[in-house]
C-alpha cells in the first residue's frame, strides 16, 4: 500500500512559520505518511548556510525582542530546535525541494544552500507532481 | 525479540512522536517498545499513529505526571 502523504509549499522565512511547517510534517511521518517540503522564496533563504533559525517573528517581532523573547519562552518550554527537527524530518524519510527559480531570482548557488538536507532541485512541475499525490497540501 | 525504551520525559511536541517512531522503524517485527513521557497530548496520540502504523497497542497506563506506553511491532 502506498503510504499518504503531505506535502507543504514553505514560502515564509519567519522563525514561527517554519516551524510550523516542521512540526507538522515531522508529525506526518511519524503517523505514517510520506511527506515533501518545497520551499520557495523567503523560505528557500532558511535553508541557506547558518540561515534555518534566523527568521523574523511573523507577528511581534519589534526589531528582535519579540524573537528574543518567545526564544526564551520557547527554551523554558523545552521546544526542540529547527536543526533538530529538521535533522528528524530527514532521518524519519521526508524529502526537501529547493525551488529552482527563487535560486536564480535572489542569486542564490547551491554552494550557498544546505545541500546536506536538500533532496532535489525543481519547479513548479515537480511541486503539482508531489501536490497531486498528496492528500494533506498546505502553504505556509 | 527485543524490549526498547524510550524515555521522552519533559520532551514537547512533536518529541514523543517522532521518537516513538524513530524506535518503531529502528525496531525487528515483535520487538516491543516502551515510551515514557509526560506531555499529556503525546499519551493520546502515540496510540493514534500506532493504529494507523498498523501495530499492536499492549499498553497505556499512567502513574502521576508520568505515562507509559507499550507497543509491540
Amino acid at each position: 500500500m502506498m503510504a499518504e502523504k503531505l506535502s507543504i509549499v514553505v514560502h515564509s522565512g519567519d522563525m514561527d512559520k517554519i516551524y510550523s511547517a516542521l512540526i507538522i510534517a515531522t508529525g506526518a511521518l511519524s503517523m505514517g505518511m510520506e511527506a515533501s517540503l518545497y520551499f520557495t522564496f523567503w523560505g528557500l533563504q532558511r535553508l541557506q548556510k547558518g540561515g534555518l533559525e534566523k527568521g523574523s517573528l511573523s507577528k511581534m517581532h519589534m526589531l528582535g525582542i519579540g524573537k528574543s523573547m518567545m526564544k526564551q519562552r520557547m527554551n523554558k518550554a523545552n521546544l526542540s530546535s529547527l536543526e533538530r527537527l529538521m535533522q528528524d524530518f530527514k532521518e524519519l524519510g521526508g524529502k526537501i525541494i529547493a525551488c529552482d527559480m527563487t535560486m536564480q531570482i535572489m542569486g542564490i548557488k547551491k554552494e550557498d544552500l544546505r545541500e546536506d538536507l536538500i533532496t532535489e532541485y525543481g519547479a513548479v512541475g515537480t511541486y503539482i507532481q508531489e501536490a497531486r499525490e498528496s492528500t494533506i497540501n498546505l502553504f505556509i | 525479540m527485543s524490549k526498547i525504551e524510550v524515555n521522552c520525559c519533559g520532551e514537547t511536541c512533536p518529541i514523543p512522536l517522532i521518537e516513538t517512531r524513530k524506535a518503531i522503524r529502528n525496531a525487528s517485527p515483535g520487538d516491543i517498545i516502551e515510551i515514557r513521557g509526560t506531555h499529556q497530548a503525546s499519551k493520546k496520540e502515540i496510540p493514534m499513529a500506532v493504529k494507523a502504523l498498523g501495530l499492536k497497542l499492549v499498553n497505556v497506563k499512567q502513574e502521576g505526571g508520568e505515562w507509559t506506553i507499550i507497543i509491540q511491532k
